[in-house]
This record gives structure tokens, C-alpha cells and sequence, in this order.
């Protein structure tokens, strides 16, 4: 029995249910990872539209197109909605769900349910946050609501911060279930170290989801408390510390950037020796280097607070394990670089998003020890050197991996091809716009421009005229990359099960995959990337 | 077949903790008369981990349990307890120097 029986790819099968209840009711993993595909894009896309104003205001001196009020909205929001809906998600909310119970030969993630409450979870806390555009005045606080000007604006601080409180259980469960998921529902045969490298990435990234978001969770519920209740917890005039808050706030949000460079990561490690036909050089170097960063990820929150008032000891130490952190980010670098060496590298989109972001990765990474110098960083605080950096970290390198692991993915999730001609020419018109728009943030930030006001002194002009014109360039390439992929959904030419030569679990199973993803569970015998 | 293997503690071990607890609880109202100055902090966060620590052991049934979820623990703890000793550093230093 059961031998003949028809399975159903995930697309197709609606367990009994119709239309759109079939999927918000799914616990399907792969189902849920398009749930949260599809309204991260939308999210991504709203911020986008907001940095895109920002963009023009910031085209000429002076007064452009908004009023100084509702730029800083627009910078506040543009914030939360990129860091908290798009970026923190991410990776391991949309292809973690997708890949990583079939990466493990599992039929799905520990916990189902779970993991569709967790995209409810998302959903309200985004539509909570969303919700501040429509009711009250905008919150004008930037991403970071820093107290006290957090506990005494009157905008609609409370509601946002509430939003990312939300928000932050809704990781937390997605790091839950795939840290049980990867103790327990490995395939037979599957050790530790025939793990893929994308499910370690994934597992650092998970502790962190559960060990550092319940701080900031805490923190910004400090805040609507403060605010609303009138108690002295952050704010001097009521007895208050803003120190303390710059310490909470970071405690969680500097590990958070690790959330949101991990994943990518662990993404870039699974597509180098796929697509340079060798195995990996250095497999276990950087699944401990994962580990690693997640570890000393959580004690470098200080160098965000150099010129604070913090103590001057403390700024050493945190200086000191700021430098330390590169080590580890270093070795992936060297092992990705050591893996293509002598490979026969295969230049599809996948893997160029794949170079572009190591390349662009290269870039925030080594800035970001620009500042974690102290002499240096009290000079380009808070200055469009700063902004230059975080965006070649989060856009260059998270936006990048996520854009490869949506190539590299797309054919096994949809089943079908996209056109690897076009997408290979929309990632050069994204990569040369990335370029132009964020390169000249880290010139015009070392001539002295501070961040986060809607004017700036004339002789800043040239490089924000490059800047907003590089912008174009960048929707211009996102407009291209979309039409690839939704024309590659439509008309694309069927992918097979294996369309990049694949050795991982993904790969052997069909595209799309059943809805337990193996009609068998396979049986691992050897290593991930064991290419002759 | 019983693949999980359950462990009850007997009610005198679960009232001797519980005794503990309130001893220690009486403890901390005490302390909190007297002036520890730089250490008060410490002092109230020492007392609540013993408590904790007796919790998860007896209560939540840790000292049962696998080898890796101790490991887990401990390692969450070891965490947490670095968080806290970085953010005090500064405090420590920052009143040191009189800032």
C-alpha cells in the first residue's frame, strides 16, 4: 500500500482546505516561508519606497520635498520597517523555513504550529507598526528609539515600540523551533559535521534569536512604561539613566546584526561549492566561526556607544572584542575565497549575488572596524560614514544574500527556470546602483555631514546628487529583478529536481517538493559538499 | 514501551526547597536594610540566582534531565551573567571616575 499513491507538490496540496485558507491555516515550513516571503517583499518594498524619499529630499540643500518633521518620520520608519520586518526575519524566516528541515532530510520543522503562530506574531506586530503611519503623528525617534527623547515626544512612540516587543517573540519562536528542529530531526546518518553549512549559520542564529531578544523585548516595554506611567527608568529628569537604555537597546540590537549576517552567511557557504564544483575548504572552520561570531557577537554592544558618556575602561574593552569579532568573519572570507580557488566556477545568478555580496560585505565589514576604533569613531559618529557602512552590511551583504538564496532557491521551490540572461543583467544594473548610492555615504560621512537631518551644508551637494541618482539605479535593478523572477513563476521552463548540480538534500528531492518533502526520509552517508 | 523516562521528587525534598526558598526570600528583605553599597546590586542578584538555580534543579526538574540541556543552562546563565557584569563595568567605572 501506498507505494503507487500520486504525492502532491506543497503548491498544490490544499489539505481539503480552499483559496487562501488553505494557506493561512498551513504548517506546511515550506508554505509558511512563502507566507513570510511574500509580505517581507511587500514590507521590503514599502521601505524602500520611504528611503526613496528620503533619497530626494536629500537631492539638493534645503528644502525639497518634506517638511523637517516628516523626514524624520520617514528615516524612523524607513528604520524599523527595513530592520525589524525585513532584514531580522529575513533569511531565516523565508528560505530557514523553506530549506532547512529538506537541508536535514526532515519532514518538516519540530513544530508546525508553532511556526505558523510565529507568522501571525510577525504579521500583527508589522501591521502594529504600520498602524503608526495611519493614527497619531509618525514616531521621529530614528530605529533606535533612544531614550529620553523616546519617553518625551509626542508622537506615536508607544505603539511602535509595542510593535517591535511583538515582533520580537515572533523570532524567538522561529529560533526555538529550529534549534529543536536541528537536535532532533536530523536525517539518519546526518551528524553534526555532515550538516549543511546553512543549517550551523542557522543555528548560531537561532540562539541568538533566543538568548538576546527577550533584552530588548524587555527594553521597549521599559520605554511604553516610562512613557505611560511616568516611572524614571531611562529618563533623567525622572531619576532616570539613558545610558542604561543605550546599553539594553544594544545588549540586543548589535547580536541582532548577527542575526542578520549570519543567515547570509551560512546562505554564501552553500552556494560557493555548488557553483565552483569543489568542496568546501575549511567545513568545520566555518561551522565553529558561526559559533563563534554568535558568541562574541553578544559582547561588543559598547562600540555603539563610544561617544556616549560611557566609562573610558569599558570603551577599551568593548573596543578590544569589536576587533576580535572580525576574526572569525575574516576566516568565512578566506575559506569562500580558498573554496573557489582552482574551482570550476560556474558564474549563474546565484553565485554572482553570492561574489557581490563578499565584495560588498568586504566593504561594511572593514568600515565597521573604522569604527570600532575609538579614536576614529569619535570623528565619524553618527555621520554618513556610519550610514554608508551599515547599509554595505545590511543591503550589501543580508539584501545580497538574501537576493542569491531567492535565485538559488527559486527554481526548487516554483519548479520552473527564470531567465538566467536577464537576472544575470538585473544584478549588475542592482550591484553598480548599490554602489553609487551607498559609496558616496562614506565619502561625504568623512568630509563631517552628520545623519538623520533633512538639510546639509552646500558643499555636501555633489556627493548626495551621486548618491540619489545611484537610488535610481538601484529600484531601476529591483524593478528588473522582480520582472525576472515573476515572469520566470509564469512562463519559466521546468527546473528539474537538480538544476544547479546540487549534493545537498534539497536537490534529491522534487521541485517543488511533496508536502513532506521525501517520499522516503534519505539515509546520509557522507558529507554535504563531497564533490569529485 | 516508555521511550521518556519521568522522575518524581518526593513531597520532603519538594517542602525542604520550598523551606529554602522562604529562608532565602527573608534574606533578601533583610539585606535590603542594609547598605552594601557598590555590591547592593550584587548582593540581590546573587541571593535570586541561588533561588533560581534551586528552582531549575528541583522544581523544573534540571538536575534529571539530560547532560546537553544542563549544558544549555548553563551556558544561557554564563551568558546572561557576562551581559550583566560588562553593564555594571561601565557603572563601576563611570562612578570611579566620578562622572
Amino acid at each position: 500500500m501506498g507505494e503507487n499513491v500520486q504525492h502532491l507538490s506543497f503548491l498544490q496540496d490544499n489539505g481539503g482546505k480552499k483559496g487562501i485558507l488553505a494557506w493561512i491555516t498551513t504548517t506546511d515550513h515550506k508554505r509558511i516561508g512563502l507566507l513570510y516571503f511574500y509580505s517581507l517583499t511587500v514590507f521590503f518594498l514599502m521601505g524602500v519606497v520611504l528611503g526613496i524619499l528620503m533619497r530626494l529630499e536629500l537631492m539638493n540643500p534645503g528644502k525639497d520635498l518634506v517638511e523637517p518633521q516628516t523626514y524624520n518620520s520617514l528615516f524612523t520608519l524607513h528604520g524599523v520597517i527595513m530592520i525589524f520586518l525585513f532584514v531580522i526575519p529575513g533569511i531565516p524566516a523565508v528560505f530557514g523555513n523553506i530549506a532547512l528541515p529538506l537541508l536535514l532530510g526532515a519532514r518538516d520543522v519540530a513544530f508546525p504550529k508553532l511556526n505558523l503562530l510565529s507568522w501571525y506574531l510577525y504579521i500583527l506586530g508589522a501591521l502594529m507598526a504600520l498602524s503608526t503611519l495611519l493614527f497619531g503623528n509618525a514616531p521621529d525617534t530614528g530605529w533606535t528609539f533612544y531614550a529620553p527623547y523616546s519617553v518625551r515626544t509626542g508622537t506615536n512612540v508607544t505603539m511602535a515600540v509595542l510593535a517591535a516587543f511583538i515582533l520580537g517573540f515572533s523570532s524567538i519562536l522561529t529560533g526555538l523551533n529550529f534549534i529543536v528542529t536541528i537536535h532532533r530531526m536530523r536525517a539518519p546518518g546526518m551528524t553534526w559535521f555532515r550538516m549543511p553549512l546553512f543549517s550551523w549559520a542557522l543555528y548560531a542564529t537561532a540562539w541568538i534569536q533566543l538568548l538576546a531578544t527577550p533584552v530588548v523585548g524587555i527594553t521597549l516595554l521599559m520605554i511604553a512604561v516610562e512613557r505611560m506611567l511616568g516611572i524614571g527608568l531611562f529618563d533623567p529628569s525622572l531619576g532616570g539613566d539613558p545610558i542604561l537604555y543605550q546599553h539594553l537597546f544594544w545588549i540586543y540590537s548589535h547580536p541582532a546584526v548577527y542575526i542578520m549576517i549570519l543567515p547570509g552567511m551560512g546562505v554564501i557557504s552553500e552556494m560557493i561549492p555548488v557553483f565552483a564544483r569543489r568542496r568546501i575548504f575549511g567545513y568545520k572552520a566555518i561551522a565553529y566561526s558561526s559559533l563563534a561570531i554568535a558568541f562574541i557577537g553578544y559582547f561588543v554592544w559598547g562600540h555603539h556607544m563610544f561617544t556616549s558618556g560611557m566609562s573610558g575602561p569599558a570603551r577599551v574593552i568593548f573596543s578590544l572584542l569589536t576587533f576580535l569579532v572580525a576574526v572569525p568573519s575574516a576566516i568565512k572570507v578566506f575559506n569562500w575565497v580558498a573554496t573557489l580557488y582552482g574551482g570550476s566556477i560556474d558564474l549563474k545568478p546565484p553565485l554572482l549575488y553570492a561574489l557581490g555580496f563578499i565584495f560588498l560585505f568586504l566593504i561594511g565589514g572593514l568600515t565597521g572596524l573604522v569604527n570600532g576604533a575609538l579614536a576614529a569613531d569619535v570623528h565619524i559618529h553618527d555621520t554618513y560614514f556610519v550610514v554608508g557602512h551599515f547599509h554595505y552590511v545590511m543591503f550589501g551583504g543580508t539584501g545580497f544574500a538574501f537576493f542569491a538564496a531567492l535565485h538559488y532557491w527559486f527554481p526548487k521551490v516554483y519548479g520552473k527556470m527564470y531567465n538566467v540572461k536577464h537576472a544575470t543583467r538585473a544584478f549588475w544594473v542592482l550591484f553598480t546602483g548599490f554602489n553609487i548610492l551607498y559609496f558616496p555615504m562614506l565619502v561625504v560621512g568623512m568630509m563631517g555631514m552628520p545623519r538623520r537631518y533633512y538639510d546639509y551644508l552646500p558643499q555636501f551637494h555633489i556627493p548626495n546628487l551621486i548618491s540619489t541618482f545611484g537610488s535610481w539605479i538601484v529600484v531601476s535593478g529591483l524593478i528588473y529583478m522582480i520582472v525576472v523572477l515573476i515572469q520566470g513563476y509564469r512562463k519559466g521552463t521546468p527546473a528539474g529536481k537538480n538544476p544547479w548540480g546540487g549534493l545537498t538534500l534539497d536537490w534529491q528531492t522534487d521541485s517543488p517538493p511533496i508536502t513532506e518533502n521525501f517520499v522516503e526520509l534519505p539515509i546520509v552517508t557522507e558529507g554535504p559538499y563531497e564533490y569529485k | 514501551m516508555e521511550e521518556h523516562k519521568s522522575h518524581i521528587i518526593d513531597y520532603l525534598t519538594q517542602i525542604k526547597v520550598w523551606v529554602a526558598l522562604v529562608i532565602f526570600t527573608l534574606i533578601t528583605v533583610a539585606t535590603a536594610e542594609v547598605d552594601f553599597a557598590m555590591l547592593t546590586v550584587a548582593v540581590a542578584l546573587t541571593i535570586a540566582s541561588v533561588k533560581s538555580i534551586l528552582v531549575l534543579l528541583y522544581f523544573m526538574h534540571l538536575k534529571f534531565e539530560s547532560r546537553i540541556l544542563n549544558l544549555f543552562v548553563i551556558v544561557v546563565m554564563l551568558v546572561f551573567l557576562a551581559m550583566i557584569v560588562f553593564t555594571f563595568f561601565d557603572y563601576i567605572f563611570r562612578l570611579s571616575h566620578g562622572s
